[in-house]
């Protein structure tokens, strides 16, 4: 080899630079864009034939447990397969790889997965307990798009405030102890923060109430000076920040662990905490499960892919799920409002659609549910940072 | 009938062995063709097609890419201080594992080369490679336990009124160390291995202290080997990011293209560029201090 000495070296900087010289042609020519524009050409199905074996779906943890997952394999034949899914983009890039049948998405996926042509109307006339939803949860600019259905919804909760009752009280009642600079001080390397871009408009929806000047509406809709107030609150908090948070799991672990007393979390982690004994706390039901200022939450639906290889199976999934008993089930298991009226009646606790104010569409008002930042604010000017700017931001503020 | 069909087949492998007889060139391309267009096309190729997408952008609704050559990625690689940050402090992190790991897997790798009986140098082979059999991930989370603050690390330090480091920058290092290390101790240990006990015998013989011996004799020789174990070490380090994400807030490379490979395809391309530059260099800094002359 020795021998040869500088011929290796020479090869390899030839194909370098051969490689190069390609890259930049094939970028150069490149041309045109994809034509992945909406799915508007697609036929939503229109029967639902005999099921297909198997259906593949990517899931928010504890949407998809054996315990009505099982039945339905029995009921309709159809093996279910399922992926778990931490963050919304998660979800987005999962159902492009086309593997899957079926994504329970939040609001801050829906608009891209239609806007992608990833995903396909749905036929509400074969989903017979589609009628029984709650009125508030149809036809949502989440779900529906230019007047056409793209999902079921599954139901809707709330981001909720944290904490662990031995660390932090009184109680707080606002999310002051992870924005106010001064307030969160005191739990310093103990705060867990949603490792995702939507913590953005956790901070707007804080600035809503405590910086009316700014004029926040929509904390999805953020404009130059609204969206730099809210980086600015969470940059300000990144170094009391103990741990940003992706996966369920991983909380799970930092407050049963002891390394985190405070911060957003989701009502899975909540009773899963409360399960393994860890006294941890959130905003009771008299407060309406909300810190004062409100907060974000969500609203899922149930999409299906548009190449889904077991459409009817994912039919018979999307109905399944909303079937009041299981709808009552599921949303019991996880803690979050039905999206079927009917499973207030079926549920375990009586009181349980009363104490998350699933009948009560006023309620609703104060949980803002995830969207996908737009740069139009349908004000007719492209004056609002769109999710590129805010996926730019998160990676700043975490620096 | 049956004789005939043979020598007809005979006849063929023989046509085929007189095509390659003689002709080196031939043999060696026949050998190749497989293993050489499976890294063309597969390999470079699919390099080449993720770094193409480099120079195109993305539609910022769908996140479909739009095919029109553009710089914009790398302007906001170089106007954005933050890209900066992430790219220093992943190298900076992967040279502080590799020298770490290098001070700790010398002194193993010389005893099982040249001190250790051959009864205890296959038992050190073993405890080295056993931890390669379980998860990646079993031994981060087991780490992630470890450091936490109700850990048995705290629990250990406790009566000396001490605290492990926690969470942070300090446990990637110390969790990156510890995974690396089997792929430092290997190299070195072949390369002292290879290392004849007369250079040192006549070292010593000629007068040489223990110490002139290690710099002057074992230290120049085995050097090449802790260079190219220090490419494992290093190249693992820059590409990681699930260590980071458990057991610190830091942001690696590997976790901003994580971050944006769902919705900008095309910047996370340009952003995994940062470690096939870096990594050139390495192998070139590399290749100048001899660690492929003995490969």
């Amino acid at each position: 080899m020795r021998r040869r000495d500088g011929n290796p070296a020479r090869t390899a900087w030839l194909v370098v630079a051969g490689l190069v010289v390609f890259m930049l042609a094939l970028a150069g020519c490149g041309g045109g864009s994809d034509d992945t524009t909406g799915g508007s050409s697609d036929e939503a199905l229109q029967k639902v034939g005999k099921g297909e074996g198997e259906v593949s779906l990517v899931s928010w943890a504890g949407y998809v447990e054996p315990e009505w997952s099982k039945p339905f394999e029995q009921k309709t034949g159809c093996k279910v397969n399922n992926k778990e899914a931490g963050t919304s983009d998660e979800m987005v890039e999962l159902m492009k790889t086309g593997q899957y049948d079926g994504v329970s998405a939040s609001g801050n996926a829906t608009a891209r997965l239609v806007a992608a042509g990833l995903v396909a109307p749905v036929n509400t006339d074969l989903v017979p307990n589609y009628e029984t939803v709650f009125a508030d949860l149809k036809d949502q600019p989440y779900n529906t798009f230019e007047g056409v259905n793209y999902g079921i919804p599954h139901g809707r909760g709330a981001n909720l405030l944290m904490w662990n009752g031995n660390d932090v009280s009184p109680a707080p009642n606002s999310w002051n102890v992870t924005l106010d600079p001064k307030v969160a001080a005191k739990y310093k390397g103990k705060i867990s923060q949603y490792d995702d871009p939507m913590s953005i408009a956790e901070a707007a929806v804080y600035l809503k109430t405590h910086e009316p000047d700014l004029g926040i509406e929509n904390p999805y809709e953020l404009n130059d000076d609204q969206f730099n107030a809210a980086v600015g609150l969470l940059e300000e908090q990144q170094p009391l920040v103990g741990e940003y948070w992706s996966e369920a799991a991983k909380q799970i672990s930092a407050y049963a662990g002891g390394d985190i007393t405070v911060g957003t979390t989701w009502q899975y982690q909540y009773f899963a905490l409360k399960e393994e004994g860890v006294p941890v706390k959130a905003s009771p039901a008299s407060q309406g499960f909300l810190p004062k200022e409100g907060a974000t939450g969500w609203s899922d639906t149930w999409m299906i892919a548009k190449d889904a290889k077991h459409p009817n199976c994912m039919y018979e999934w999307m109905n399944w799920i909303i079937e009041p008993k299981i709808n009552a089930e599921v949303a019991e298991w996880f803690g979050e409002a039905p999206a079927q009226e009917l499973a207030c009646k079926e549920t375990a606790n009586k009181n349980f659609c009363a104490e998350y104010h699933a009948e009560e569409p006023q309620f609703w008002e104060r949980v803002y549910y995830w969207e996908t930042p737009l740069a139009d604010c349908g004000n007719g000017e492209e004056d609002c940072k769109d999710y590129n700017d805010w996926v730019k931001a998160w990676t700043t503020i975490k620096g | 009938m049956a004789s005939e069909a043979v020598a007809e087949r005979r006849s063929v492998s023989h046509r085929l062995s007189d095509l390659f007889h003689g002709r080196e060139r031939l043999q060696v391309g026949a050998l190749l063709a497989g293993p050489v267009g499976w890294l063309v096309i597969g390999y470079l190729g699919s390099l080449a097609l993720l770094l193409v997408a480099a120079f195109w952008s993305v539609d910022p609704l769908s996140g479909s890419t739009i095919k029109e050559f553009t710089l914009e990625n790398f302007e906001a690689l170089v106007n954005e201080p933050v890209y900066r940050d992430i790219a220093w402090r992943t190298v900076r992190t992967a040279l502080l594992v590799t020298i770490t790991d290098a001070v700790i897997a010398f002194p193993i790798a010389f005893y099982m080369a040249k001190v250790a009986s051959r009864r205890g140098k296959a038992l050190l082979v073993i405890g080295i490679l056993l931890p390669l059999w379980s998860s990646y991930l079993v031994k981060v989370y087991a780490w992630r336990t470890l450091l936490s603050a109700n850990g048995a690390i705290n629990w250990a330090l406790d009566p000396i009124g001490l605290h492990g480091p926690g969470y942070g920058t300090t446990a990637v290092w110390l969790v990156m160390s510890y995974l690396w290390l089997p792929y430092m101790i290997l190299p070195i240990y072949a390369g002292l291995e290879r290392i004849p006990n007369s250079l040192i015998s006549a070292s010593e013989d000629l007068g040489a202290s223990p110490f002139t011996t290690f710099r002057r004799v074992i230290l120049p020789l085995s050097f090449p080997a802790v260079v190219a174990g220090s490419i494992f070490t290093f190249s693992l380090t820059l590409g990681d990011y699930i260590t980071p994400r458990l057991v610190s807030n830091d942001q690696f490379i590997g976790n901003v293209i994580f971050n944006n490979i769902a919705n900008n395809q095309p910047f996370a391309a340009a952003l995994a560029l940062i470690p096939i530059v870096v990594m050139i260099a390495y192998l070139l800094v590399a290749r100048r201090l001899g660690a492929f002359e003995h490969v």
